[in-house]
């Protein structure tokens, strides 16, 4: 009985997985009149149950997702020697951002499978797809979808953006492009060990216009007429300004 | 020096913007016409999304016409009563293109719409300028053909309710210039140009015009349709960027005033001629964009 449970100690500290402590270097992106991008430091420790570090390599992911919203994806095509859009496909769930790093290229941590369920990489996004495309459409659409949003900068790969000193310590940098949408975001951390994600944990980030310009763009969106009129009056006396400055000088 | 632009979303050089601006200001101030057919398809070619950019040079003309207006007031080169008429058009056909403009960004033809009304104005405006100025010049021998005057002349005859419009030194049915108007409207919401450049001529030879008051009076209405249009552009597409307009608005108020100096070195006709030449590298750059494979044959429109 002694000799079992001597036997069965090593397999139940195993049972008790790492954790993960993960933190953002910020948590509110804001974006002010000089904002050209940002870049999001996401970093963190692995703590081991039993406080020593095992030999045995480990990985980390790191995903940072912005707001998933619908959207129509159109393509262009030629008709009489005119490029314009001609197919369309609507997406329900596309996320307005994402970025992915790993300490290794995705496809050597995990298997497709686990990728899918998890949402890692670009070609695991859940864009719920609106029905009636064929597949091969579909997914065409979908490859346009992505390497669009990537030649944004708003959908991001980076197969050795994960930096991991001593087993313990992480650190992932993410480039957040200017046109970067605002929302709530989520950076998420995946330890993987043999394929398998053995631990996750959740940040939340808040990108967001701050001072003058969420006070324009609030103003844009919910007092439409006002900053209309706004618009106006500022075109009229900048003009007018002009010409009476002109002309003083001039006479 | 970069500078985020709230409404349009996209981090831009604010010095850019501003000398594209007063290029625009030196050309319009030695052409006298608004320059909007300029600032937007540079603006797009910058990288400014294309409904911003026809906003924001809608609310750029607003303030570049102003100082032009006053002037011929000051002048009395105005004829208020006529510009009453092509405003009230002018309004009617900025709305009526608010909706187009909708209707055509659920069809996603917008920015084709956009560019093949650019190619086909510019095109044909800038062509027949060309012809007139290098004929005037000397370049080319014209002969005055053409479609007869006097039949257009009939047809705007034909319409009722005539009145006399002193100052144009004209007798005719108000329909005609509220006519004139509404597609200058419509051309401010769709294309973000004054619409100057169509509505001078069509003024001068469908109304006969007197040429003293053209100027003046197309102004006018410049300056209340584009005001007109960004409230429609505010309201219905929320795409009126202040921030990009006022960085318009100061190169180009200031560029305008060394321009109108430029202009006087220069023969009428030489100015026409170079107008005529820049009218159409505008088109055939649109052309090509659409005729070209585009680099990103992919759009994204949030639902």
């Amino acid at each position: 009985m002694k000799r079992a449970l001597a036997l069965a100690a090593p397999l139940l500290l195993a049972q008790a997985e790492p954790r993960l402590v993960p933190d953002v270097s910020q948590r509110e992106v804001r974006i002010i009149y000089s904002f050209t991008g940002a870049e999001l430091l996401a970093f963190g420790a692995i703590v081991y149950p039993d406080g020593r570090i095992p030999g045995e390599r480990v990985d980390v992911a790191v995903v940072l997702k912005g707001p998933v919203r619908p959207i129509v994806l159109r393509e262009k095509q030629q008709i009489v020697g005119i490029w314009m859009n001609a197919e369309s496909a609507r997406f329900r769930s596309a996320p307005s951002y994402y970025a992915v790093a790993s300490s290794r290229p995705l496809a050597e941590l995990v298997d497709a499978r686990t990728a899918a369920i998890y949402e890692l990489g670009l070609d695991n996004l859940q864009l719920s797809p609106g029905g009636g495309a064929r597949p091969e459409e579909g997914r065409r659409m979908e490859a346009g979808l992505v390497e669009l949003m990537r030649a944004q900068g708003l959908y991001v790969e980076d197969g050795r953006g994960v930096e991991i000193t001593g087993n313990v310590l992480y650190r992932a940098r993410i480039p957040i492009p200017a046109k970067v949408p605002v929302g709530d975001y989520t950076a998420e951390t995946f330890l993987i060990r043999n394929g398998r994600v053995i631990a996750g944990a959740v940040k939340e980030v808040r990108v967001d216009k701050a001072g003058f310009e969420r006070f324009v763009a609030d103003a844009a969106e919910r007092y439409s007429f006002a900053y209309g009129l706004a618009a106006v009056a500022l075109s009229l006396l900048l003009g007018w300004a002009a010409s009476a400055a002109f002309r003083r000088r001039g006479a | 020096m970069d500078l985020y632009l709230p409404v349009a979303g996209v981090s831009v050089n604010a010095l850019v913007i501003v000398a594209l601006g007063a290029l625009v200001g030196v050309l319009s101030g030695m052409f006298g016409v608004g320059g909007g057919f300029l600032t937007t398809p540079l603006l797009i070619f910058y990288g400014i999304p294309p409904t911003v950019a026809v906003a924001s040079a809608a609310t750029q003309i607003t303030g570049a016409s102003v100082s032009g207006v006053l002037a011929h007031l000051r002048r009395g080169s105005v004829d208020v009563a006529m510009g009453g008429v092509l405003v009230a058009g002018g309004v009617l056909g900025s709305v009526a293109g608010g909706f187009a403009f909708a209707w055509l960004q659920t069809l996603g033809q917008i920015d084709t719409a956009i560019a093949l009304l650019y190619v086909v104005l510019l095109g044909s405006v800038g062509g027949l300028m060309a012809k007139e100025a290098a004929g005037a010049l000397g370049f080319l021998r014209t002969s005055s053909g053409g479609a007869s005057p006097a039949a257009r002349n009939r047809l705007v005859a034909a319409l009722p309710w005539r009145r006399r419009f002193r100052h144009s030194g004209l007798y005719i049915s108000p329909l005609a210039p509220a006519l004139l108007g509404f597609v200058g409207g419509m051309l401010t919401v769709l294309l973000g140009v004054g619409g100057g450049f169509l509505l001078v001529p069509a003024m001068i030879y469908l109304l006969g015009m007197s040429t003293q008051v053209v100027v003046g009076t197309s102004l006018l209405q410049i300056l209340f349709t584009t005001a007109v249009t960004t409230l429609v552009h505010a309201t219905t597409t929320k795409s009126v960027d202040i921030v990009l307009a006022a960085l318009l608005l100061v190169g180009g108020v200031v560029g305008a005033q060394y321009g109108a100096r430029f202009a006087q070195r220069l023969r009428p006709e030489a100015l026409r001629f170079i107008l005529a030449l820049i009218v159409l590298a505008v088109a055939v750059r649109m052309a090509l964009e659409l005729g070209w494979r585009p680099a990103e044959i992919y759009t994204v429109q949030a639902l």
